[in-house]
């Protein structure tokens, strides 16, 4: 499957199911991150029950420093 | 008291948390500084890199009052949306609205700031909106129900200190809500002069991140701060152009 995340096309496997299995593909499931799914922003409990599909755009963010 | 919103903190001083030589002087200045709040921005996670440190995570985010900002926003609309990306990590409701209209001098847009400071309260948020030193802007937003009011004393950056004194002063005198100083301080003596001013708050960055010593210069900048503020609260002299004498002219022994 073709996932866009931030930016880039990347394939990830066929198993990867949900937004929360997605993080855990790329092993920040336990990292302090945002998730854009087609421009709605995810809410952190709803993860494991938002579905990918071929050809979403996914942001994932994280707070870094800045003034 | 520092009151934003419904929130009350008991510093003055709200860090910034950019471009510290390493985590371990960040930790110690943030510590040194007695900071109550600390600004982030909100980035694209390296996804290839998941073990790469992050400083949030190293932080008890219990102790601290996040307020990320909108920065790299050029419109409204950017801010809005970034304002969003970090409300939805559960860990904010407070939002600093920065969208820079010249590259140059990154000062505000303030067209793009009304319109974002009107859109993000709306939704809910605590917004403290960065704006230039126009005392009428800030009026505005003020009007429009932003939390406090954040002008710059210079440049981001710039370290050239509070090079708008009168007009700072306009905003302080006018404004029913928080004036927070943001931006351009370079020095303790800008800080303490901020909040003589009658500043309720200062943020900063650079000053203290890019100092020689940046935990020896949280802790000045807290100092400065404090002093500052009561200072303010003391009431100062007026300023004389001749001497007046601080000893007693009689009773002075003469052979």
């Amino acid at each position: 499957m073709k996932l866009r995340i931030n930016g880039e096309w990347l394939t990830v496997p066929e198993t990867v199911d949900t937004i929360g299995e997605l993080l855990g593909h790329f092993q920040l499931d336990q990292r302090v991150v945002i998730v854009e799914q087609n421009e709605t922003i995810l809410e952190k409990e709803s993860r494991s029950d938002n579905k990918v599909q071929d050809g979403d755009s996914i942001e994932i963010v994280q707070f870094v420093g800045g003034g | 008291m520092l009151k934003i919103g419904n929130q009350e903190f008991k510093s003055r001083l709200l860090l910034g948390t950019g471009k510290y030589p390493d985590f371990d002087v960040q930790k110690k200045a943030v510590e040194a500084s007695g900071t109550d709040i600390l600004t982030f921005t909100v980035r694209r996670m390296n996804i290839f890199e998941p073990s790469q440190p992050n400083f949030l995570e190293q932080l008890d985010v219990e102790r601290y009052t996040l307020l990320p900002n909108t920065a790299g926003a050029k419109t409204a609309e950017e801010a809005v949306r970034h304002a969003k990306l970090a409300k939805a990590s559960g860990l904010c409701d407070m939002i600093k609205v920065e969208v820079i209209g010249c590259d140059r001098t990154l000062l505000p847009d303030p067209v793009e700031t009304l319109k974002a400071t009107e859109e993000l309260i709306k939704e809910g948020f605590t917004v403290l909106p960065y704006t230039s030193d126009d005392v009428v802007l800030a009026r505005r937003l003020e009007e429009l129900g932003a939390h406090a009011v954040m002008p710059g004393a210079s440049p981001i950056g710039s370290g050239q200190g509070i090079i708008n004194r009168e007009n700072l002063r306009f905003i302080m005198e006018q404004s029913t809500v928080p004036v927070i100083v943001d931006a351009g301080i370079g020095s303790p003596a800008d800080a303490a002069q901020a909040m003589e001013l009658g500043a309720d708050g200062v943020l900063l960055n650079t000053a203290v991140s890019a100092a020689e010593d940046p935990v020896k210069m949280a802790e000045a900048m807290k100092l400065a701060i404090e002093a500052g503020r009561l200072g303010y609260e003391a009431g100062r002299i007026p300023k004389k152009r001749y001497a007046t004498a601080s000893s007693p002219m009689e009773g002075m022994s003469r052979t």
